[in-house]
C-alpha cells in the first residue's frame, strides 16, 4: 500500500522501464494496445479514490470519462449552439488543445462536485443506483442532443495533443510512441496526485470514514466534505482520461458512456486490489493486456465470460485483490496495539 | 382525449410487466439485502427461453411461458445456491459486484449461443387490433396485461396468505428471530431468489412476442427495474407494483407529450429526483415487505 513511500526507487524503476518500452520494443501495434490500456488505468486510478479509499461503490464513473472526452473534443473543435431564450447562437471558436484538455478536466470535476452533492445524501445500494442513473442520463444526452454532440454520427477529426520542444517547435503527438509517452506521463501524474492525497490528512480521513463512518464522524471527521473532495478528484482525473481518449482515438460517439466501460474500470480496481495505490495499475495492465494474448484464440464473448468468472473468483477467494495478497507476507509484522497489562483485581 | 386514453392503455400494458420485474427485484433486496445486478439477465433468459421453446421446439406459446417460468426459477435457485449461500450478504458491495460478474457471464453466454441478431417470437394472437372508441390495442398486449395482473395478484396471495409467505415476511422482519421459531432461512433465501428470478423470466417471456429478443435487452430492463424499486422504496412490494405502473405511465406520457427521444432517460431522471427529494421512496414510510 505504501509502495511509493517505502520504495521510491522501485516506483522510479517501474516508470523508467515503462518509459523505455517504445525504444526497446518499437512495435506500433503493441504500443497502441498498452496506451489504450493506460487510458483505462488512469480512469481506474481515479475510480479507486472513491471505491477503494472512501469505500463508495460508484458505478457511474464512465460519466466523468465521457464528460471529459466530449468537453475536451468540443472545445478543441469549436461549436455553435442555439439556446432557447438567447437571441444569438452561442459560438465557441476552436481552442488550443491543451486549453480544451484542461477544460475537460475542469468540467468533469464540476460534475463530480454536483454529483457528490446529490449522491452522498444516500449510501449503499441507493448510492450505486444514483451513480448508474447519472451515467445513463449522460449517455442519453450524448445520443439525443445532436446539435451539440452530433449524436450517433460521432465527433470526428478531433485534433491530437501537441508538445512544444525548443528547437523543434510545436509537434503533434500522433505517432504511436508519442501517444504512449503522453498517456504514461498523465498516468504518472495521476498516480502521484492520488498518492499524495491518500497519504495526506485527507486520505487518512477517507480511510477512517470507509472503515467506520459513524466512528469517523464522532471524532470530528467532516465526512461529507471528504467524500466531496474524493468525488471531485476522481471525476477530474476520470475527465483527464476521457480527454486523452478523445485526442488519441480522435473520434468519439455516445458509446464512451457505455456501462461496460465502468465495469472494465471496476474489474481493474477489484482484481488489482481496491484501496491500494498499485492495485488499479496491476489490475489494469493485466486486464488491458490479456485480451491481446487471447486475441484470435478465443472469441470476445468467451473472453468476457472468463472475465466475469475471474471477477467472481477473485471476489470469493481473494476479496482484497492481487496486490494485497502479494504484499501481505512482506508486510506481516506484530500487531501494533499491545494488550494493556491487566490491572490487579481484574477478574475477567 | 383519445390520444390520452391510448397513452393510458399503452402505459398500463407496459406497467404490468414493469411491475413483475420490479417486485422480483424488490423481493430479493427486501429479504436478502442483495442488490441483484443480474436481474435484467433473467428477464433476457426468460425471453430467449420462450423463443427457444416456441420457434425452435415448436412448443405452444402458452406452454412456453410456463416452461420459461420454470427455467427462471431453476436458474435463480442455482445462482443463489452456488454464489450466495454461505456468503456474508452483509458485505453488500461485494455481493453486488459478484452479481455484476454473473450479469457479464450470462449476457455473453446469450450472445455466444444466440448471436447478436435480434430474434422475433411469433404471437399466437391475431395481428388485428381490438378497437374500442378511439383506442386500439393488439390482442397480444391485452393477454400480457391480463397474465401479468393475474400473476401479481397470485403473488400477493402467496406472500400474504400462505405459510411460505409468512416465513418470508418473518425472515424479512428479523432473520435471527425467524431462525429461532424454526424458519429454515437459507431455504427461504433460495426460494426468494428463485421466485424473483422467475418473475423476471416471465416478464421476458410475456414481452417476447411484443418486442424482439436480443442479448442486451436486459441492460435497460435492469436499470428500469432499479428505477421502479427506488420509486416504491427498496423492499416494498406494493411500492414496486405502483412504481412499475407509475414509471410506465410517466414514460408513456413523457414520450407522447414531451419527447420520444428522451423516453428512456425519464426513468433515470425520476431516480435522481426521487433520491434527492425523498430517498425512502414515494409510496412508503419505511422499508417493508407485504
Amino acid at each position: 500500500m505504501n509502495a511509493l513511500r517505502s520504495s521510491p526507487l522501485l516506483f522510479a524503476a517501474c516508470v523508467l522501464a515503462l518509459a523505455l518500452l517504445p525504444v526497446l520494443w518499437p512495435d506500433p501495434y503493441m504500443l497502441s494496445v498498452v496506451a489504450s490500456a493506460g487510458i483505462f488505468i488512469i480512469a481506474a486510478i481515479s475510480l479507486n479514490l472513491l471505491l477503494g479509499f472512501t469505500g463508495q461503490l460508484s458505478l457511474g464513473h464512465v460519466a466523468f470519462f465521457g464528460i471529459g472526452a466530449y468537453t475536451s473534443a468540443l472545445l478543441s473543435l469549436g461549436f455553435d449552439l442555439e439556446l432557447p431564450g438567447l437571441a444569438q447562437a452561442l459560438v465557441v471558436t476552436p481552442k488550443p488543445v491543451w486549453v480544451a484538455f484542461g477544460g475537460g478536466i475542469f468540467v468533469a470535476g464540476l460534475f463530480g462536485w454536483l454529483i457528490g452533492k446529490l449522491a452522498f445524501r444516500v449510501r449503499g445500494a441507493y448510492f450505486v443506483i444514483v451513480t448508474i442513473s447519472f451515467a445513463q442520463v449522460m449517455r442519453m444526452v450524448a445520443i439525443n442532443w445532436v446539435d451539440l454532440t452530433e449524436g450517433p454520427m460521432a465527433l470526428n477529426n478531433i485534433p491530437p495533443l501537441t508538445l512544444w520542444l525548443p528547437g523543434a517547435g510545436t509537434i503533434d503527438l500522433v505517432s504511436k510512441s508519442s501517444a504512449y509517452w503522453l498517456v504514461l506521463a498523465v498516468a504518472v501524474v495521476s498516480y502521484l496526485l492520488v498518492a499524495a492525497l491518500v497519504h495526506s490528512r485527507v486520505g487518512r480521513a477517507m480511510v477512517a470514514l470507509r472503515e467506520n463512518e459513524t466512528l469517523a464522524r464522532s471524532i470530528g471527521v467532516t465526512v461529507t466534505d471528504y467524500l466531496r473532495i474524493a468525488a471531485i478528484g476522481a471525476a477530474a482525473i476520470g475527465g483527464a482520461a476521457g480527454g486523452l481518449y478523445a485526442h488519441t482515438v480522435r473520434i468519439i460517439d455516445p458509446d464512451v458512456f457505455m456501462f461496460m466501460f465502468t465495469i472494465t474500470m471496476v474489474i481493474m480496481v477489484i482484481v488489482g486490489g481496491k484501496g491500494t495505490l498499485a492495485g488499479p495499475v496491476v489490475g489494469g495492465l493485466l486486464f488491458g493486456l490479456v485480451p491481446e494474448l487471447l486475441r484470435g484464440r478465443l472469441t470476445p464473448e468467451v473472453q468476457w465470460m472468463l472475465y466475469g468468472v475471474l471477477m467472481i473468483v477473485i471476489l470469493v477467494f481473494m476479496p482484497r485483490g492481487i496486490v494485497p495478497a502479494l504484499t501481505r507476507r512482506r508486510k506481516a509484522r506484530p500487531a501494533v496495539v499491545q494488550p494493556v497489562a491487566r490491572m490487579a483485581g481484574d477478574t475477567r | 382525449m383519445d390520444q390520452f386514453l391510448q397513452h393510458l392503455v399503452n402505459g398500463l400494458v407496459t406497467g404490468s410487466t414493469y411491475a413483475l420485474l420490479g417486485i422480483g427485484l424488490t423481493l430479493i433486496f427486501g429479504i436478502m439485502k442483495v442488490v441483484n445486478m443480474a436481474h435484467g439477465e433473467l428477464y433476457t433468459l426468460g425471453a430467449y427461453a420462450a423463443y427457444g421453446f416456441v420457434a425452435l421446439l415448436g412448443v405452444n406459446y402458452f406452454a412456453a411461458i410456463f416452461l420459461s417460468a420454470l427455467f427462471g426459477l431453476a436458474v435463480g435457485a442455482v445462482i443463489e445456491y452456488l454464489l450466495l449461500r454461505r456468503r456474508n450478504l452483509a458485505a453488500m458491495d461485494e455481493v453486488m459486484l459478484i452479481m455484476i460478474g454473473v450479469m457479464i457471464v450470462l449476457q455473453n453466454a446469450e450472445l455466444l449461443v444466440w448471436g447478436g441478431v435480434a430474434k422475433a417470437v411469433p404471437s399466437p394472437f391475431s395481428q388485428e387490433p381490438i378497437v374500442m372508441g378511439g383506442v386500439s390495442v393488439s390482442p397480444t398486449r391485452v393477454f400480457v396485461l391480463g397474465t401479468a395482473v393475474v400473476l401479481l395478484v397470485s403473488f400477493y396471495m402467496l406472500i400474504e396468505k400462505s405459510r411460505l409467505g409468512l416465513a418470508m415476511r418473518a425472515t424479512f422482519q428479523d432473520k435471527d428471530a425467524a431462525k429461532i421459531v424454526g424458519v429454515n432461512v437459507s431455504r427461504i433465501y433460495t426460494l426468494t431468489f428463485a421466485l424473483g428470478s422467475c418473475l423476471a423470466a416471465v416478464a421476458g417471456a410475456l414481452l417476447a412476442p411484443v418486442f424482439v429478443v436480443s442479448p442486451t435487452m436486459g441492460d435497460l430492463a435492469s436499470l428500469k427495474a432499479f428505477a421502479i424499486v427506488i420509486l416504491g422504496g427498496l423492499g416494498n412490494l406494493l411500492g414496486a407494483t405502483l412504481g412499475g405502473f407509475a414509471l410506465a405511465l410517466i414514460e408513456e406520457f413523457g414520450a407522447g407529450y414531451i419527447s420520444t427521444a428522451y423516453r428512456d432517460a425519464i426513468g433515470f431522471l425520476v431516480i435522481l429526483v426521487v433520491m434527492v427529494a425523498r430517498p425512502q421512496g414515494l409510496f412508503t414510510k419505511k422499508e417493508r415487505v407485504g
